[in-house]
């Protein structure tokens, strides 16, 4: 019921699947059904998705935490049917890695050329004191 | 001059980013299967016309075949029907059929009303087998070769031209 309120707006009961009776093993469920997308809805996860197909695959998902795999093992095993797509995160990859970094580069760039503008700005305020016409001159 | 080059150089280098992210977008949403160029998943389904025999990813080993993922409630798939029964009007490769989250009585009906391209047909109630070739919505087409591999696989109905151009193509002269 927690997990409901933290994890989606409303609890309108689109997985109708008897929870895990381990917590531990339910908590895995949960996060694992939140972070693969729903193949045929494409901007929900299983989880929220109405449709036939994330049924399936929730129950997929619960077959295999049964089954004693590992979250990571899961995660692999459709992204090896699926592609990478799957997954709402993109993982850490050679190809992924400017995905990741591209917000923090941003920021530096975007820092940088602040920086360098108000320096000049300041530079204009303390120094600019010759006549107008003489400064267009020299640029 | 040089207080043009930064801002320009930004522009060329967020155009790269852009074209490059364009150009390997998946096209409209279709997802690229990992599947293709490994070994095909295993399965074995009960056949839609016995339910005593089953439908196995061993009987059609070595040779290239066709397998298609439709339903009696799917409504591209009635699109695609004809282009299947022509398909094996030419004979040139079997077509396994899985009956994807349909009943029976409803996938029967549908094949003796429009006529059977299937050179066999697997019920998949559960999803078990869709789920492991990764099929998001019917109908899907793979094209598997002999050892196994998946060759290709079609997201939509087959038309013509995927069959001449996409199939037919990566068949060797021989089935040709």
């Amino acid at each position: 019921m927690l997990a409901c309120l933290f994890l989606s707006g409303s609890c309108a009961a689109i997985d109708t699947s008897e929870p895990f009776a381990d917590p531990k093993l339910q908590a895995r469920y949960l996060v694992l059904t939140h972070e693969l997308r729903c193949v045929q809805c494409q901007n929900e996860s299983i989880a929220d998705s109405p449709v036939e197909i994330a049924a399936d695959l929730r129950r997929e998902v619960r077959e295999k935490i049964s089954s004693g795999m590992s979250n990571q093992q899961i995660r692999e095993l459709m992204v090896s049917r699926y592609g990478e797509y799957i997954l709402f995160k993109p993982r850490w990859s050679a190809r992924n890695a400017l995905l990741w970094l591209a917000p923090g580069l941003m920021l530096i760039g975007g820092g940088i050329v602040g920086w360098r503008v108000l320096r000049r700005r300041r530079a204009l305020l303390t120094d600019d004191d010759t006549p107008l016409d003489e400064d267009a001159g020299q640029r | 001059m040089n207080r043009f080059l930064l801002p320009l150089g930004a522009f060329a280098l967020l155009a790269l980013v852009l074209a490059v992210g364009l150009k390997n977008a998946p096209e409209k949403g279709v997802i690229v299967s990992p599947l293709v160029g490994k070994q095909g998943p295993a399965y074995d389904m009960p056949d839609l016309h016995d339910v005593a025999r089953r439908v196995t990813s061993n009987d059609y080993k070595g040779s290239w075949h066709l397998i298609n993922v439709w339903g009696s409630w799917c409504e591209a798939c009635r699109v695609e029907h004809p282009v299947l029964l022509a398909i094996q009007g030419e004979a040139r490769l079997p077509i396994v059929g899985i009956d994807w989250r349909d009943e029976e009585a409803d996938g029967l009906a549908w094949l003796q009303q429009r006529g059977n391209p299937y050179t066999r047909v697997g019920v998949d109630k559960e999803s078990r087998v869709a789920i492991d070739y990764g099929v998001t919505g019917a109908p899907e087409t793979f094209l598997v070769n002999p050892d196994g591999v998946i060759a290709y696989k079609h997201v939509g109905p087959v038309t013509p031209q995927i069959w001449r151009e996409q199939i037919l193509a990566r068949l060797p002269a021989s089935t040709q």
